[in-house]
């Protein structure tokens, strides 16, 4: 009888004997043998994938944990999903500390790289590019880590997505840094997910630079505890692209940085330039619902200091030629709809809607310039980003 | 590998003449199966379990056990050929319209077959296999001649004709994609064999058999889509029809649990299932569309919209079709539209 012994790669609970690197190289059949690796890894293991150009037809998947998937660099291996025949994603992970490094994925036809209930996912310098650049065809998000505790995403580069470029979403413990997201919908976005830092990131030629939302009827809610530090986040000016319906397609051309209801978000030190709607936009999430356990105000928002350029001089927002006029030729930097708690660092020039009720729209809006406290405190950190463990590992 | 081909061929023997249940106790025939099943090692070749009497996998050996499903998972047309196997002095618990509850050891296999009559060709058979530290899920590949299947862990695809008369790519899953529908938890699980979905007659032979312990409450309720063509079903027949197709991902500990969108038979909120519910992670999926079901509006609902797609990212499910399940949509677009607006 032939047989093929792969206890390790079964009992993934089991004590893993010394670690394997598997190695994969391009050409005829490297898909199946990718994905064979993929299937077959023990915990530790480490599956290299040469540098080259990988023809992927259908979705590929991990399920081990402990793995760590390395390529020879964002431009060295390119998995290539033009051709993608089925799944709804280019690679999903679902199992725990598994780290992904140095290699790209380009034109899948769903989501670029998905990991769901995956705890302790790195994200080291991958790339998911959609090469035809902003199109509603494009996948939505491009990396996706969802329902995860404990997620580092570093020097990663997204482009095209008709959703997010980098989107968490109904986790906890995030760090994402030394990013770059451009031309997709929302350049980054956390999504009903706690204890975010979202630092030292490049966002520029999306519609929306920098989201952070909270929303109701999903199975996680309650966003908060999310810093949005020492970004740059220049040039969000391309015309929305979302497929309708999807939450992002309602995200104004030229939105910077933008908190939807959450609790205690800090914005600071980041710089701000060509956002022509608004550098920052503090609102409440903006339509009814009927969830219980949600709250669409933005509680205890905090916007630091940070540098703004030129913004808000082109918005798209009705009465805009008004609304020019009335504020001498731009906008103020820093917009809110008037809803839930709002902080500014002294002396930041804003406007406010004024609004007098949450999903109501802005027909009762009585614009104003911004008139809100300073903090009482200094903003908690405590807890905040990706757990140190994940930063060790890529050393 | 001379003593299984020997028991074998003592099983073929029985299995001709009329004294099945003797020559199973006299020769123990399941013995090798089970520590094939029971092992922690993953067989190449099908044939190693002994599921059946003859190489080309149609004869099933004793205690492997024929069953249907009143509503079926659509997969391009494709017949299936689905059975049981509980290991002597075992028995199969029930919990009450849910999952059949499989004793350690058991086996579940489906073989999935193109062509009429003399013409069918079996493409794969897929086996989940209870062993002592959870469900383990294989795919097997049959080979040209019909002779052989083997252990396709990584996929593949495969040129098919179906019955509608579609030239499509058929995708044997990965195993990985086996566990990305049948998951509960992060663990692997059966989805088919729930005693709603599984007629009263089969599950009291099995109960005459010794097989399954007592006839389980809220068995055979899901309506038999064959026949289901009266109005008054329409409902039942949606539900059961998305109970079946998606639930296995769109449930609570599912792998499309973030949506929030849950199909399960048992869930009775209308947000829930999708009424007037915005799509969370759809992207393009969402086709523009504002809500996954529009009560009245079947051209304004996701879900028919994806159903109806063949797209990658736009298709649902994402796995295990290549083609549009026609019958299905007409049903989903006859369904909303008999919900009030």
């Amino acid at each position: 009888m032939f047989r093929m012994t792969v206890a390790a790669a079964l009992m993934a609970s089991g004590t893993p004997a010394l670690a394997d690197t598997h190695t994969i190289a391009p050409g005829e059949g490297a898909q199946e043998r990718l994905q064979e690796a993929l299937i077959l890894a023990a915990p530790g293991d480490e599956i290299v994938l040469e540098a080259g150009h990988y023809t992927i037809t259908d979705g590929l998947s991990l399920d081990v944990d402990n793995v760590t998937v390395r390529g020879a660099g964002m431009d060295g291996t390119v998995l290539d999903f033009t051709t993608q025949a089925g799944s709804g994603e280019g690679l999903l992970v679902t199992s725990d500390n598994v780290t992904l490094r140095d290699f790209a994925l380009e034109n899948p036809k769903g989501d670029g790289i998905k990991s769901k209930g995956a705890d302790n996912i790195v994200y080291y310098r991958v790339r998911v590019t959609w090469t035809n650049g902003p199109d509603a065809n494009n996948g939505a998000y491009g990396i996706y880590p969802v329902e995860s505790t404990g997620v580092l995403i570093d020097g990663a580069k997204v482009t095209g997505a008709s959703d997010a470029g980098i989107y968490v979403g109904q986790s906890n413990g995030i760090t994402v840094r030394n990013s770059i997201a451009e031309a997709n919908v929302a350049g980054i976005e956390i999504e009903n997910s706690r204890n975010a830092l979202v630092e030292h990131n490049i966002a520029t030629r999306n519609t929306g630079g920098i989201l952070i939302f909270d929303l109701p009827g999903l199975p996680v809610m309650g966003g908060g505890n999310v810093i949005v530090a020492n970004n740059l986040v220049v040039a969000n000016d391309t015309a929305n692209f979302a497929p309708p319906g999807n939450i992002v397609a309602g995200v104004r051309r030229g939105t910077g940085i933008m908190v939807m209801a959450n609790e205690d978000v800090l914005i600071e030190g980041n710089i701000l330039q060509h956002n022509p709607t608004a550098p920052i936009m503090v609102i409440a999430y903006v339509q009814g619902f009927e969830d219980e356990r949600y709250n669409p105000l933005p509680r205890d928002v905090v916007v630091g200091q940070n540098t703004y350029g030129v913004g808000g001089d082109d918005p798209q927002m009705d009465n805009a030629d008004m609304l020019l006029a009335a504020f001498g030729g731009a906008l103020p930097p820093v917009m809110w709809d008037g809803l839930g708690t709002l902080f500014t660092d002294a002396g930041t020039p804003g406007w406010s809607l004024n609004l007098p009720e949450q999903g109501k729209g802005t027909s009762m809006a009585q614009p104003s310039p911004l008139s809100v406290p300073e903090p009482a405190s200094e903003f908690d950190r405590t807890g905040i980003g990706a757990p140190a463990e994940l930063e060790a590992r890529i050393g | 590998m001379k003593q299984s081909l020997a028991l074998l061929m003592s099983a073929t023997i029985g299995l001709i003449g009329s004294v099945v249940a003797h020559a199973t106790i006299l020769v123990e025939p399941t013995h090798e199966r089970d520590q094939v099943i029971l092992s922690d090692q993953l067989p190449t070749l099908l044939s190693e379990f002994q599921f059946f009497d003859d190489a080309a996998g149609r004869d099933p050996a004793d205690r492997v056990i024929a069953y249907e499903l009143n509503t079926p998972l659509f997969s391009d047309g494709a017949d299936k050929l689905r059975y049981v196997y509980v290991p002597a002095n075992s028995t199969i618990g029930s919990d009450g319209e849910g999952l059949l509850q499989f004793p350690v050891g058991s086996a579940i296999i489906k073989t999935f077959a193109f062509g009429e009559r003399e013409e069918q060709r079996f493409i794969e058979t897929r086996v989940l296999l209870h062993r002592a530290d959870g469900w383990v899920a294989l795919p097997y590949r049959w080979n040209a001649e019909q002779t052989e299947a083997r252990l396709a862990i990584a996929g593949a695809r495969i040129p098919i004709t179906t019955p509608q008369g579609d030239e499509i790519s058929y995708r044997i899953p990965n195993m990985n994609q086996c566990k990305t529908c049948h998951s509960q938890d992060s663990e692997i699980i059966p989805i088919g064999p729930k005693a709603r979905n599984l007629s009263a007659d089969w599950l009291s032979e099995m109960v005459d058999g010794e097989h399954l312990t007592a006839m389980p409450e809220g068995a055979d309720v899901l309506p038999v889509w064959q026949a289901a063509d009266t109005d008054g079903e329409i409902d039942a027949q949606a539900r059961a029809y998305l109970d079946v197709n998606c639930a296995h991902c769109h449930k609570p500990g599912g792998s499309a649990s973030n949506t929030g969108l849950d199909l399960r038979w048992e869930q009775n909120d209308p947000f829930a299932i999708g009424v007037r519910k915005p799509p969370v992670a759809a992207g393009r999926g969402a086709g523009g569309f504002l809500v996954s079901i529009e009560p009245g509006n079947p051209d304004t609902s996701i879900l028919v919209h994806r159903m109806n797609s063949t797209e990658p990212g736009v298709a649902m499910p994402e796995l295990g079709r290549s083609t549009i399940d026609h019958d299905a949509v007409a049903l989903m677009r006859t369904w909303i539209e008999g919900m009030s607006e």
